[in-house]
């Protein structure tokens, strides 16, 4: 994978690509993504993949302006533009899955072939969605992935803790990131979009993690349920972060869009 | 010399073993634990000890806004500030203040703010704290990274329905209004005196040395732990070549006065301790949401005075509390020395006086109240003559003021009536 940059009218944005085949977009969630990404590298093999990072996310420029829902769904496609691509496959995981949801729904016509991996943006009072703003590191594996400890280990790898500036830096990225996603995931990381999901016109696959206890797999049905013929791949021994434990999988899921 | 009475209202009730039993004392706190029969008299009591410091010649009694919040059971400090604006007669009413980014819309703030100022006959102190982020995001659901520009939004929209004397319109990003005119005004010219309440955010001081507003400082852990935060401020206030006056300054400080230095732990260190040990117990996941603070001020190292101290949280001592500043505690002579180190030290003219502590009883803070004002703060008065007559940053009342509640006794008789309004033949 590789990072370059493309403008958009906001800011510059950075962008990792690799692989050969049909373009595909793939949209990070509130964690942000990285180049050595497992589900990024299955995706190569098979396709030409593009993975923008929001502003602020990695080294990437803050862009104050991008407040709302409305605004990171334009911009979003302000980047495909700037990629010059048309009606890639449109990939999305978690808040990326939100933002690919949205983007499909405001641009029906443009989008043909759609794949939501455990998106947020729709709210079931019954089944509340944890607060990701308001848990605390070490609280994070046990929700975000089936295998906590292995999801420790994932998480920690490549960070320096006991580095004295190991915690500023650490606090800094979450503000610039989790401070960004905030914007459209804090309290709660519901925006409008069950009023929206019904203009979707792309083949769609919903993928899930049958552990996920993020966002628990009783929102791949509401989903299902919103967007019309809707495929569901449902995916065991796999928590919210399903990008990370089961690439494979989800990978395979995906290239049934083609 | 202002020295402000302040009381959080703390819950008084929290169990022995608070900690151990639960997370936390803010946003989450356990809803049991209130009991609403036994309120009443809390806070009864608490507004008798706010009118009590006003016969005492404190300068301005305070309240504050929290949410959800164990030690300050204040969600509406307006409320409590309508009473005091009745019931006392000289201090100012320090509202320290409203969280004007949670208003909607904040032209309520301008109008309640102008009804309190208008009541108290010119003693408001205005505070526009940004509100704390378990306040402010956990609580009342603002989206972090969002939650200054609204404030500052919120700020423009108060000031200019203070200061226009005709309808306008307002096109903000938060707020769409066609027809402000806030109706009635503050007494005070331009506006009441406005005191920020600020953690360290460094962009605050710009925000209050552009204004000449009071920037104040209030935090628990006390005037030592406070030096290089002032000491910031203060270089700020240099660089940007406006004058030091003290009044620029405020801080609070938790402060306990009795008969001698023994006396004082004896009478107060399980009050302290319940505040220190039990009421700051927070969860830390609602200490900083990410994105509330700036990143410029993350970098100069200004964390939330929440976040669970490195190393985790012991059991705080009355000698490790006395002894660190976080509380001044003694005879009158020990407390007038130390509030001296304080006031010079940091250069502040606000003392927001934390007189009542934890689940302290009435009686003793009373006691404590009384000998602070007999014998602490006549010494302390005249610690800026230079600055004696800065009234930028304080309260202009009018001269001639109401008593409250001062009818007759009696209704008048249809005759006295008649007598009254008899018309000249």
């Amino acid at each position: 994978m590789e990072l370059k940059t493309v403008q958009t009218h906001h800011v510059p944005v950075r962008c990792l690509e690799g692989g050969s085949g049909p373009d595909l977009v793939f949209l990070h969630g509130a964690g942000g993504v990285t180049a050595d990404d497992p589900l990024l590298a299955e995706l190569a093999r098979t396709h030409t993949v593009h993975a923008p990072l929001i502003p602020g996310y990695g080294d990437s420029d803050e862009a104050p302006e991008i407040r709302d829902m409305l605004d990171f769904t334009l911009h979003t496609w302000d980047v495909v533009a700037a990629l010059g691509l048309k009606d890639p496959i449109l990939v999305g995981h978690s808040m990326g899955g939100m933002i690919a949801a949205e983007m499909a729904a405001i641009a029906p016509n443009d989008v043909s072939r759609l794949a939501l991996i455990a998106p947020a943006g729709l709210w079931d009072d019954e089944h509340p969605i944890a607060d990701l703003f308001a848990t605390l590191p070490y609280e994070m594996p046990e929700l975000l992935f089936h295998d906590a400890a292995a999801g420790a280990a994932m998480m920690t790898a490549g960070r320096d803790v006991t580095d004295p500036n190991f915690l500023q830096t650490y606090l800094v990225t979450n503000a610039r990131q989790l401070g960004m996603a905030g914007r459209i995931l804090f309290p709660i990381p519901e925006r409008g979009l069950q009023q929206r999901l019904y203009r979707i016109k792309a083949r769609t696959v919903i993928v899930w993690g049958d552990s996920d206890r993020l966002i628990p797999p009783v929102y791949a049905h509401a989903f299902k349920k919103g967007i019309a013929g809707a495929e569901l791949v449902s995916i065991p021994e796999a928590g919210h972060m399903i990008t990370l434990e089961k690439p494979a999988l989800v990978a395979e899921a995906i290239g049934r869009l083609g | 010399m202002k020295f402000t009475w302040f009381n959080l209202m703390p819950w008084p009730y929290l169990p022995d073993d608070f900690r151990e039993t639960h997370r936390s004392v803010w946003v989450d706190i356990d809803q049991k634990l209130f009991d609403p029969v036994k309120s009443h008299e809390v806070y009864n009591t608490y507004m008798d000890l706010l009118e009590y410091a006003d016969t005492l010649g404190f300068d301005g009694v305070g309240v504050n806004e929290h949410h959800q919040n164990g030690y300050g059971i204040m969600p509406s400090p307006n409320i409590i500030a309508a009473g005091l604006a009745r019931r006392t007669k000289d201090a100012a009413v320090v509202v320290l203040g409203n969280s004007i980014a949670l208003y909607n819309p904040p032209v309520r703030v301008a109008e309640e703010f102008a009804m309190l100022d208008c009541i108290s006959g010119g003693r408001l102190v205005a505070g526009f704290p940004v509100g704390t982020s378990m306040d402010t995001n956990y609580c009342y659901g603002q989206i972090p990274s969002l939650t200054r520009e609204k404030y500052q939004e919120a700020h423009d929209l108060i000031i200019k329905a203070w200061t226009t004397r005709e309808p306008f319109a307002f096109n903000g990003r938060y707020n769409k209004l066609r027809h402000v005119n806030i109706w009635p005004r503050p007494i005070q010219q331009p506006h009441p005196p406005v005191h920020i309440p600020g953690g360290g955010s460094v962009e605050t001081y710009d925000f209050c040395i552009d204004n000449t507003y009071s920037y104040s400082y209030l935090s628990f852990s006390g005037y030592l732990r406070a030096q290089a935060l002032m000491n910031g401020y203060w270089k700020r206030v240099e660089e940007r070549g406006v004058d030091k006056s003290p009044y620029r300054a405020g801080f609070a400080q938790t402060i306990l006065v009795a008969d001698t230095d023994e006396e004082a732990e004896r009478l107060y260190s399980e009050h302290v301790s319940y505040f220190y040990n039990r009421c700051l117990h927070v969860y830390p996941g609602f200490a900083d949401a990410p994105g509330y603070r700036t990143i410029k001020t993350i970098q100069t190292g200004a964390l939330s005075q929440y976040a669970p101290p490195t190393g985790g949280y012991t059991q705080l001592t009355w000698k490790e509390l006395t002894e660190q500043g976080h509380v001044i505690a003694g005879s009158p002579e020990t407390v007038r020395q130390r509030m001296e180190d304080l006031i010079k030290g940091l250069n502040v003219g606000n003392i927001f006086c934390l007189m009542h502590v934890g689940n302290m009883p009435a009686d003793k803070c009373m006691y404590s109240t009384k000998l602070f004002a007999e014998k602490v703060m006549p010494k302390l008065r005249n610690m800026f003559p230079d600055w004696a007559d800065d009234n930028r940053f304080w309260t202009t009342p009018l001269k001639d003021r109401v008593t409250a509640g001062a009818l007759p006794k009696q209704a008048p008789t249809r005759e006295e009536l008649a007598r009254t309004y008899a018309v000249e033949a």
